[in-house]
């Protein structure tokens, strides 16, 4: 299997610090974002860095139609494939603006999901290869303050644990990745709590670590994992009076 | 959000912005003021503003030439981050502080020193040019032939002639990340000052200094000597991968140690055990670059240890010509205070380089001091002892100098200070520092 990762969403702050943490264990990186100029400075620093190859490619996610082409067009199918494609939006504007909603919805769940799902069947032909979605504890469950995200990512979240269990006999493997809270442009200005933030550089190195290990779900915080679980069991009585 | 420096003194209420562009940066320089910030390892208010522009983002390395060895790099780039990429391939870095957590950003502002200056110089020797954003969001090339005024003006300029971008400094060829390190054990200040001008020609020279020493043994040191080692110096079972040495194991100080651990009688206690043990270790040794350059840096988070009050550096540097008379003077204050410094170095300096270097020929002391009121009590007497030397005050440290004492020691700063109002960067440019300083 050639030693190489595609990056969908490749601006990020997660994404960028995955794109190191790859790169530094010798893999070629294939960086894909709709504005691939932003991608230059990446591509150099990369390659300068860590002596491999790096490439920038252009992908939009909410551009279904040109999935199969994007993939054609890459130097090769990559062993391993991150997802951290997605888009916050506004709540407000999302409960009254269904164009905004939709975008949120198809930004977080049907792009991701159908362009994994199609490098899923090429995996599949292959007989290998890592899936590994960036997905979110606000899919966990819905809260009044984001659940159009917490939808589409509670949508992705189950897309990528369905193909978990199709695969699981097989040499694919899929890691559902729930980061908490992580210091990015996203978070950016939020006096958020450091005992829950990660770091960018923690996160790849989680999903560095998940995707050797194995991992099927991964937070990066540990405590992430036991506020979630409290959270899911909360009965619904409860918890639709808490605003959380 | 509340931000501080390496000494967790002062803490301010600010705004941190992090630009991940060039455009986004320009953006921010709408004429309020607002200084840049690295990895906030100034120990004091240098890059503290009610606007902080963190760097770390706008962190690219850009350019190469193995001929030369220069290397291009955004600003928010670490030193870390550049050893990591160029040790293995023979490349270290020309000049480096006592941490590798620093900003390539924050080691020009500051115009870092450090066991080489007698030797090679300070950081600027080896920066050949830099972009520099100032007002409005210009970018301007200065090297040593364009625009050399604000070249001289911005290395050691502490953020205040405008936001360094990208920067282009040259790397030095090493065989190894071994250093040969010679030992040697001084009884007290004299031994120690005679240790350092017998070894003059070590590349890389420093020595611990036991502050709590008294009397006879009074400026008791460690002088530590240090040359890259060659290939050939290496035990056989390390010469096939020369680059390979195992590194810190990245432990840290999980929270703020209660203010009492640290007293004059557990600091008295590790300089003896510190010395002893240095004392009785063999002469040369072989020690990877991590252990010789960066001791600190294996224990994260070192700076909890002064608790949540912090702590605050003090170092000066005092000319040859009095600088006997001066470190003695300086030490025993620091006895007779009981203060106590639990870290405390002690290094000479060769000439100036850049036109606001810190260094000058003569010899520098750093002292930590827990943030307590008999230790503040005691910096306006080491202020009088350095100035009655002739010696000035190094800014990367300085939280709580006086204004007039900056200026009447350092006259410098004066003209820096006209040429900021000059040029309109006053208002743009600003830190709690150089406020407090009038700068």
């Amino acid at each position: 299997m050639s030693r190489s990762i595609l990056i969908l969403g490749a601006n990020s702050d997660i994404a960028r610090a995955c794109a190191h943490r790859f790169a530094q264990d010798g893999y070629a990186v294939r960086l894909a974002a709709r504005d691939t100029n932003a991608l230059a400075s990446d591509v150099t620093d990369i390659a300068l860095r860590h002596r491999v190859d790096v490439t920038a490619h252009a992908f939009d996610a909410l551009d279904t139609p040109g999935f199969a082409a994007f993939l054609d067009a890459l130097p090769e199918l990559p062993g391993t494939v991150l997802c951290a494609v997605g888009v916050m939006g506004d709540q407000d504007q999302s409960q009254t603006d269904p164009d905004a909603a939709a975008r949120v919805l198809r930004s977080n769940f049907e792009g991701p999901a159908l362009i994994l799902g199609l490098l899923a069947e090429r995996f599949e032909a292959r007989g290998s290869g890592t899936i590994i979605g960036i997905s979110s504890v606000a899919g966990d469950r819905g809260r009044a303050s984001n659940y159009v995200y917490g939808a589409a990512k509670a949508g992705f979240t189950a897309f990528l644990s369905g193909m978990r269990n199709r695969f699981a006999r097989s040499d694919i493997h899929v890691v559902t990745v729930k980061p908490g809270f992580v210091a990015t442009r996203m978070t950016e200005g939020l006096d958020l709590n450091p005992r829950l933030t990660a770091q960018p550089d923690e996160v790849a190195d989680a999903i560095f670590a998940a995707q050797t290990k194995r991992r099927n779900v991964i937070y990066v915080k540990p405590l992430w994992r036991w506020i979630m679980t409290i959270i899911r069991v909360l009965p619904e009585v409860v918890f639709k009076k808490t605003s959380l | 959000m509340q931000i501080s420096g390496w000494g967790r003194y002062p803490r301010i209420q600010a705004k941190l912005s992090t630009p991940r562009s060039e455009a986004a940066l320009a953006a921010l320089l709408d004429g309020g003021p607002l200084i840049a910030r690295g990895m906030g390892r100034a120990y004091g208010d240098s890059a503290l503003a009610a606007h902080t522009v963190s760097m770390l983002r706008l962190n690219h390395m850009i350019d190469f030439d193995p001929q030369t060895g220069q290397l291009v790099a955004e600003a928010g780039v670490t030193l870390q981050e550049i050893i990591t990429a160029f040790l293995p391939r023979g490349w270290f870095l020309s000049v480096t502080p006592g941490t590798q957590f620093v900003s390539l950003g924050g080691a020009i502002a500051a115009d870092v020193h450090g066991k080489n200056h007698h030797s090679e110089g300070a950081f600027s020797a080896f920066v050949d040019w830099f972009d520099l954003m100032g007002p409005g969001g210009t970018v301007t090339r200065c090297s040593r032939t364009e625009n050399k005024e604000l070249f001289g003006w911005t290395l050691g300029g502490m953020g205040l002639t405008g936001i360094v971008l990208r920067a282009a400094i040259r790397l030095k060829r090493v065989h190894s990340g071994w250093i040969r390190q010679t030992t040697i054990a001084a009884q007290n200040l004299d031994q120690a000052l005679a240790a350092f001008e017998d070894t003059y020609s070590a590349t890389y020279s420093m020595a611990w200094i036991d502050c709590a020493a008294t009397g006879d043994t009074m400026g008791r040191s460690i002088v530590m000597n240090g040359e890259h080692a060659l290939r050939a110096d290496l035990p056989a079972t390390h010469r096939a991968r020369p680059f390979d040495i195992p590194g810190h194991s990245g432990k840290s100080i999980p929270f703020d140690f209660p203010g009492f651990v640290l007293n004059p009688w557990s600091v008295r206690a590790f300089n003896e055990f510190y010395f002893r043990m240095n004392a009785r270790k063999p002469a040369q040794s072989l020690v990877g670059w991590e252990n010789f350059f960066y001791p600190l840096d294996a224990v994260r988070d070192w700076n909890r240890i002064y608790g949540r009050k912090g702590f605050m550096q003090f170092q000066c540097v005092v000319p040859l010509e009095s600088h006997a008379e001066g470190l003695r003077a300086i030490l025993d204050a620091i006895s007779r205070s009981g203060a106590g410094s639990f870290l405390a170095v002690l290094k000479r300096f060769g000439a100036q380089d850049s036109r606001l270097s810190f260094p000058m020929e003569g010899y520098t002391l750093a002292l930590d001091f827990p943030m307590t009121t008999r230790a503040l009590a005691l910096m306006p007497e080491l202020d009088r002892i350095t100035a009655d030397h002739g010696g000035r005050f190094y800014l990367a440290k300085d939280s709580r100098l006086p204004a007039q004492t900056l200026l009447d020691t350092d006259p410098r700063w004066q003209k820096f200070a006209a040429m900021r109002r000059q040029k309109g960067l006053a208002g743009q440019f600003a830190s709690a520092q150089s406020e407090r300083l009038g700068l």
